[in-house]
């Protein structure tokens, strides 16, 4: 465990805890922001250059921009009188406390089997962005295409689905 | 941590304590936006499961978590554009985004 995993560690996780608790919705969105960064630090640090400027790029880019028009379009900025956390937020809070006490629990008890034994990953490996691009047009170029699929029918849909109705056309 | 953890442990660690904090957060928040907030936190940390299990995995040289994780990444930003659109769409007809208050299914 280096120092620099417990920076980006805490990094990550108080961007993850602000986004979720603060009042301010665009306060929320600006910790998101920090946490995708942290995560792709994470990226970069465990030798995925490609995944790590595909997680900038797409998420710090484009998804935190998304949220942020979104939350201007709906003037989600204001703060509600009657708090920010739903009637039965305890519940969710317990769910979540559970959930992570059973993948916590998972996780410690398979640390002897996991790969990596005595803090040694196996050698760097020299992933090259041909290599990824090779790989995304032979072996993977079904799933490639399924992507460029989807995405065409979410762009669609989306505008679709946001696009101002007239008047009278309900 | 443990005496006996290695690097991946670690991160999957964090992994778990970012997927909880995400559902910890689609669940207790009132604003829709702040759900999705929280479902892309659960995603991002799926992701770095990916990516750790594929650095410290047997057969890095095989792409396959990496690849993995860039298709989830791309399904995530899909998934984000539609969620958010329908947001908007949600706050056009009923002039809220509080999930509470959203309590029938007539338009």
């Amino acid at each position: 465990m280096s120092v620099v995993f417990y920076l980006l560690a805490a990094l990550t996780v108080a961007g993850g805890l602000a986004a979720v608790m603060l009042k301010n919705t665009v306060h929320c969105a600006l910790a998101l922001t920090v946490a995708f960064a942290g995560l792709a630090l994470f990226f970069l640090d465990l030798d995925a250059q490609f995944a790590g400027f595909a997680q900038i790029l797409v998420y710090i880019g484009a998804v935190a921009i998304l949220v942020v028009f979104a939350i201007l379009l709906t003037k989600g900025s204001e703060t509600p009188k009657d708090g920010v956390y739903s009637r039965n937020w305890l519940a969710g809070l317990a769910i979540a406390a559970g959930v992570f006490a059973v993948l916590g629990w998972a996780v410690l008890q398979s640390a002897r089997v996991l790969p990596g034994p005595g803090g040694t990953p196996t050698a760097t490996p020299e992933v090259t962005v041909k290599e990824i691009g090779n790989a995304l047009m032979g072996r993977y170029v079904l799933p490639l295409e399924i992507v460029a699929l989807l995405l065409t029918a979410a762009l669609i849909g989306a505008v679709i689905v946001a696009m101002h109705e007239k008047e009278g056309a309900k | 941590m443990m005496g006996h953890a290695t690097p991946l442990t670690g991160f999957l660690l964090v992994a778990a304590l970012l997927f909880s904090i995400g559902l910890a957060g689609a669940l207790t928040r009132r604003n829709a936006i702040l759900v999705l907030i929280g479902i892309e936190l659960m995603l991002n940390a799926a992701n770095l499961n990916l990516i750790a299990f594929w650095r410290y995995g047997p057969h890095p040289e095989a792409l396959t978590g990496m690849m993995f994780a860039i298709f989830s990444i791309a399904v995530a930003a899909a998934e984000a554009a539609v969620g958010l659109g329908l947001v908007i769409s949600i706050h056009r007809h009923a002039h809220t985004t509080d999930l509470d208050a959203m309590n029938r299914m007539r338009g």
